[in-house]
């Protein structure tokens, strides 16, 4: 994983001559109702724009849902009363090769996956308290509770 | 040694998983139509089984044997992801523009595209923008890189002047290295001369 690491921050430095800072993995394009993102022990209210971090935890209240797309293209949704950790993200945007690992804890998403996935199978993950989904270039709905 | 704890962990934490499995909450996954109707699956690890749903709406479930599956349904999506489904973000799009041998220039059609094309990205909500310079095979590595940036950089100036909020638009050079057309190096080829605008 370091090589990989080190050759993706080459690759930044060397080819992107961009405002975006390099730890921004997707950006909020949809909030709807209570949304907030906790990060790194702080609570932010989610708008629209808002760029998305490693390790970010997002949480829709009863009224709420959310949509997110990452980098790779891939397209993340909550509904109600949901909590979507983004727990894992690399992503070489040259090659497109890279690693996404999130993790539904409770509520309903749909994934849709991008470039990561399309590079390697199960390269892209969605974790519940329950199993593991590996993407394979795919459309899929979770849900977790009931 | 170490392992050997570490296994036995592991295997108590799993057991105590099997019994917490009876009231964790319920995880439920169903596999989606694609839109272009390309073959797509998800892998389904559970425990130590795994299956793996390809078909539209093949869908899996815990159950008290571990997980079922069964298939779902339109109507079943529908209801339960009715809020999910409607926050999703449009997908990214692609327009290309193409540029003259050896310059950072437009082609006369991609000239007449090119204010059509980057107000319909200006319009929308938050645009963010991926702009991707490419030449086609004719000189160095290095020569490419820097025409590969020039063209991706005149691109981003326009979509700046625009209304685009520069903080929002990313440029990335590939030079040669990604053609649209491939060709024996040193090979001049219309086609991929351009840049890649992507639009989240």
């Amino acid at each position: 994983m370091t090589p990989f690491r080190s050759c993706t921050a080459l690759a930044f430095a060397v080819v992107l001559s961009s405002a975006a800072a390099a730890d921004d993995i997707g950006q909020i394009k949809v909030a709807r109702g209570t949304v907030n993102v906790e990060r790194a022990g702080t609570t932010l209210a989610a708008t629209v724009g808002m760029r998305m971090q490693t390790a970010d935890t997002l949480r829709t209240g009863a009224d709420g849902s959310a949509g997110i797309t990452m980098n790779d293209d891939s397209l993340l949704s909550a509904g109600p009363n949901s909590v979507l950790v983004l727990e894992h993200y690399a992503l070489d945007p040259a090659t497109s090769q890279g690693r996404f690992d999130a993790a539904l804890n409770k509520g309903t998403l749909i994934v849709v996956s991008g470039r990561i996935a399309k590079q390697a199978p199960d390269a892209m993950t969605v974790r519940t308290p329950t199993a593991i989904l590996g993407a394979r270039g795919t459309e899929f709905a979770v849900s977790v509770g009931e | 040694m170490m392992r050997g704890t570490g296994r036995r962990a592991l295997a108590l934490a799993l057991a105590a998983l099997v019994v917490l499995a009876a009231c964790a909450p319920v995880s439920n996954v169903v596999l989606l139509p694609e839109a272009g109707g390309h073959s797509s699956a998800v892998a389904v690890t559970h425990g130590d089984k795994q299956v793996v749903l390809d078909q539209p709406y093949a869908a899996a479930r815990d159950a008290p044997t571990g997980l079922a599956t069964y298939t779902s349904n339109e109507a079943e999506v529908k209801a339960r992801w009715a809020d999910a489904l409607a926050a999703q973000p449009a997908r990214a799009e692609t327009f290309t523009l193409y540029f003259v041998e050896g310059k950072d220039v437009l082609t006369d059609e991609s000239r007449r595209q090119v204010d059509k094309t980057l107000a319909e990205i200006a319009q929308r909500p938050v645009p963010d923008v991926l702009v991707v310079g490419h030449t086609d095979a004719v000189g160095n590595q290095a020569s490419n890189d820097a025409l590969a940036k020039r063209r991706a950089d005149s691109i981003r100036d326009e979509l700046i002047r625009l209304g685009v909020p520069a903080a929002n638009v990313q440029v990335i050079a590939r030079g040669k290295r990604a053609p649209l057309v491939p060709t024996a190096d040193g090979v001049a080829e219309p086609r991929n001369r351009r840049v890649e605008i992507i639009v989240r």
